[in-house]
């Protein structure tokens, strides 16, 4: 019998996954032998949802995109019934070429492919082998060995070899110790941690029960952000299995072992992803970092050491338990092993989830994998590392996926947001969107972060305004320098980054705007002029809409802008439906 | 039992009832007020530090700090806006403009009637579908302003009706 996989992750339920579940669930009440009906976390095709998958008994299988309710009926009838598979749906093959074949699934090995809410996949996946390997056949020092032997580095943007920062917690002094799992998924573009909760929860909470046992934990944390409810539901629904298997709990496995996982939903600050900061949110405190050291491996929550991971890195401990160690590191460069997840977002054909090997050029990811632009317009830059990262322009990205290379550029790896940017992207007004989402997000403890993040931000305001003048320019410049220096946590030291990477890429559209008082991108509306074109129908609709009269011209004739009348403010263009009106 | 029912276990004065002095449990306890009531009123902060023994201004300064706690009611309809990196660089601005103009509300703000709050959020995690509009659980992608129009004007009549009928209720 042929079972029916509905991609549900968080971007499959916005397009209409649940509506589209729920119609094979009518149709299997009228065929109730015709098929299975499961559902599975984030596929990574984003751009092809609602996906639907088919395989047949021995597990081969081909996958519909786009789906509808209204294309339920005729899945069912010719292909569910009728063994003829719709061609003209499927996705793959000509249209997807590439994106599979440069990909490499280590953490994402589940997602999509077994349904999130049942342990018994995950089992039947080879789920939890690991830990019963790690708990039967090796000590806490050979664990820490082999994920050092992995080379894997944390994947919550800070990039430190993992295996060292177990090593210190293991050797820490304390009578308790804590496991947390960073996942407060800050990145206002990214949605790595938030699939793999969705798409494979239980493999995280094995790494963490790894980690537990490496560093001598026995209680944990995830620190979830209350804005993935559906990430926080499987959570629960996956310990809550995993406890009755006897995976987690006391005496693990017939060992000694024993290890609990809490769940702590965020509140919603930025700065609680930092790892102090985060510590005192556990505690019920004010969000706030503290100096550093002592480091959390010495004294984290309530005082006790405490290893603190990302959600991704843990994801990939199973398999390194696994796998070894070696195999792992196999993949990638010099010094940056294993695979990266990457949210791709953005003007990006296909935007979704991927998982490369380390070593491949951006470039290769942008075009191979993604299918390059969409419609055909010029690539730009891509932006690494949300609000701590920076912009890389086009002509570099055949820069390769390597935490040394990206650094050289200006930006950083980050934690996986990756947002593509064509030619009607102001880099001007990036910078100020990165800006001014770290102003509001500085927890106001050091001065330079609070108010020298707000003077910046008046500066670009100032500069999209058409207002800028070229001193401003330098005074961004040390601005930022003063930034980094005297801020105590990673917010403020890395707040400036997307505006010097801006600032020394794209100088050219900072001085467009100042000396030509012009947008190149068309994007900063100040800088803009509406004019109405030929086509225009004479409807009307735009004089009523502006607030200034600033349009005249009677019925069924071409109606005119007077600019000295005109705020800019747009609604013209967003009203008129015939494309008339022409903003340069 | 129903799940109406089961829900109710979930309440504040539940959880209130069950604190018996963890660590850490203020911000749970806070998420659990807002859950029930929708905001965060002074008497549920008064309970909290009643019951807990943290003052006040304290637990003032902690729901101050997260940005998820209000204190005060929300709308109806709650539209959240995307304002995350793809939704920005795909048009976030046009959006906002379009609700601003067509619900006469701006982010943090409430319409008079209490049916339409106006709330900016960061990715909400569909990026492929930017630029992303949620309005109470539903989400709304690749939006354009003719598109987010209708959809609001869709809500307002719907606002309307359930209006009326609670009056003729009444
Ligand atoms: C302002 C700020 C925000 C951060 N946000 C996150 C986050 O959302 N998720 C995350 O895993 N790490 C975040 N980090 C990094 C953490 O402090 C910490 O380094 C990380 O969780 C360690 O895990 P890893 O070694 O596995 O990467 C953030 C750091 C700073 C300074
Ligand atoms: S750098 Fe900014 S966010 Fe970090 S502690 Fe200082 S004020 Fe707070
Ligand atoms: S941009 Fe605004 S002010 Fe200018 S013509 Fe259009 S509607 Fe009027
Ligand atoms: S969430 Fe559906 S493929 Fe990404
Ligand atoms: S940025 Fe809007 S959904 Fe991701």
């Amino acid at each position: 019998m042929k079972t029916v996989k509905v991609g549900l992750g968080t971007c499959g339920i916005s397009a209409g996954g649940e509506k589209v579940y729920q119609a094979f669930q009518d149709e299997l009440k009228e065929h109730p032998d015709a098929f299975v009906l499961k559902e599975t976390g984030c596929i990574g095709m984003c751009y092809r949802e609602v996906l639907v998958e088919v395989s047949n008994g021995s597990g081969t299988g081909y996958t519909y995109g786009e789906v509808t309710p209204d294309r339920v009926g005729r899945i069912v009838e010719d292909d569910l019934l009728g063994h003829q598979a719709i061609d003209e749906w499927i996705v793959g093959g000509d249209t997807e070429e590439g994106y599979f074949e440069n990909q490499k699934r280590i953490v994402l090995r589940n997602c999509g492919v077994i349904d999130p809410g049942s342990i018994d996949e995950y089992i039947a996946s080879g789920g939890y082998e690991a830990l019963k390997k790690t708990l039967t056949e090796m000590t806490p020092e050979d664990v820490i060995t082999e994920v050092e032997t992995s080379g894997l580095r944390g994947r919550g943007g800070g990039g430190f070899p993992t295996g060292t920062k177990w090593k210190f917690t293991r050797g820490a002094k304390g009578d308790k110790k804590y496991i947390i799992c960073n996942a407060d998924e800050g990145d206002p573009g990214a949605f790595m941690d938030r699939s793999i909760l969705e798409g494979d929860p239980s493999a995280v909470l094995e790494g963490m029960a790894i980690a537990g046992y490496a560093v001598g934990a026995d209680e944990a944390y995830v620190y979830c952000r209350a804005e993935y409810p559906k990430a926080i539901a499987r959570l629960r629904q996956a310990i809550a299995q995993a406890k009755k298997k006897g995976f987690l709990g006391d005496k693990i496995f017939g060992s000694d072992f024993s290890f609990n996982i809490k769940i702590k939903e965020g509140a919603g600050a930025f700065v609680c992803g930092e790892e102090t900061a985060l510590i005192h949110s556990i505690e019920g405190l004010r969000g706030m970092p503290r100096f550093r050291p002592p480091f959390p491996a010495q004294s984290g929550l309530w005082g006790k050491p405490t290893n603190i991971n990302n959600v991704e890195t843990f994801a990939n401990v199973p398999w390194i338990i696994l796998n070894g160690g070696s195999a792992y590191a196999a993949f990638g460069t010099e010094n940056s092993k294993g695979t990266k997840v990457f949210a791709m977002a953005g003007k990006i054909r296909r935007s979704g989830l991927v998982e490369v090997p380390m070593g491949i050029s951006i470039n290769d990811i942008i075009f191979d994998i993604c299918g390059g632009i969409i419609d055909d317009k010029r690539f730009k830059a891509v932006q690494m590392g949300g609000p701590s990262g920076g912009c890389i322009p086009a002509e570099m990205c055949d820069t390769k996926i390597d935490y040394q290379q990206i650094n050289k550029t200006g930006a950083i790896m980050g934690s996986g947001g990756l947002v593509v940017m064509d030619e009607t992207t102001c880099m001007v007004d990036v910078a100020k969107f990165f800006l001014t989402f770290t102003q509001s997000e500085s927890c106001g403890k050091c001065t330079f972060c609070r108010i020298g993040t707000k003077r910046m931000l008046e500066i670009l305001e100032r500069i999209c305004d058409g207002q800028g003048t070229m001193e401003d320019l330098a005074n961004l410049e040390e601005l930022s320098n003063q930034i980094i220096e005297a801020s105590l946590c990673g917010l403020g030291q890395t707040a400036p980054n997307p505006v010097l990477t801006t600032l020394k890429y794209f100088r050219h559209e900072y001085e467009a705007h100042i000396k030509e008082k012009k947008c190149p991108a068309h994007v900063c509306p100040a800088l803009l002029t509406y004019t109405i074109n030929d086509d225009c129908t004479g409807c009307t609709v735009c004089a009523k809409a502006c607030p200034t009269d600033a349009i005249t011209g009677e019925k069924k004739e071409l109606h005119v802008v007077h600019q000295d009348k005109c705020i800019k403010c747009g609604k013209c263009f967003t009203v008129c439906r015939f494309d008339a009106v022409v903003k340069d | 039992m129903s799940s109406a029912t089961k829900d109710n276990f979930k309440s504040f004065n539940i959880d209130l009832w069950k604190y018996d002095g963890q660590k850490g449990a203020l911000i749970p306890l806070l998420q659990s007020a807002q859950d029930t009531y929708g905001y965060i009123s002074e008497k549920a902060i008064d309970y909290i530090s009643h019951v807990t023994g943290i003052a006040s201004a304290d637990i003032y300064g902690v729901v101050t700090f997260y940005a998820q706690f209000r204190t005060k009611p929300l709308g109806k309809y709650v539209v959240k806006v995307c304002n995350g990196t793809a939704c920005h660089v795909n048009g976030a601005k046009m959006i906002s403009d379009t609700i601003i103009d067509e619900l006469n509300i701006d982010y943090e703000e409430t319409s008079e009637d209490h049916n339409f709050s106006m709330l900016s959020v960061a990715c909400v995690g569909c990026c492929s579908l930017a630029p992303v509009v949620v309005v109470n659980d539903e989400t709304y992608g690749r939006l354009t302003a003719p598109k987010l129009r209708k959809i609001l004007r869709q809500y307002k009549q719907r606002a309307k009706k359930e209006q009326q009928s609670s009056e003729g209720q009444a």
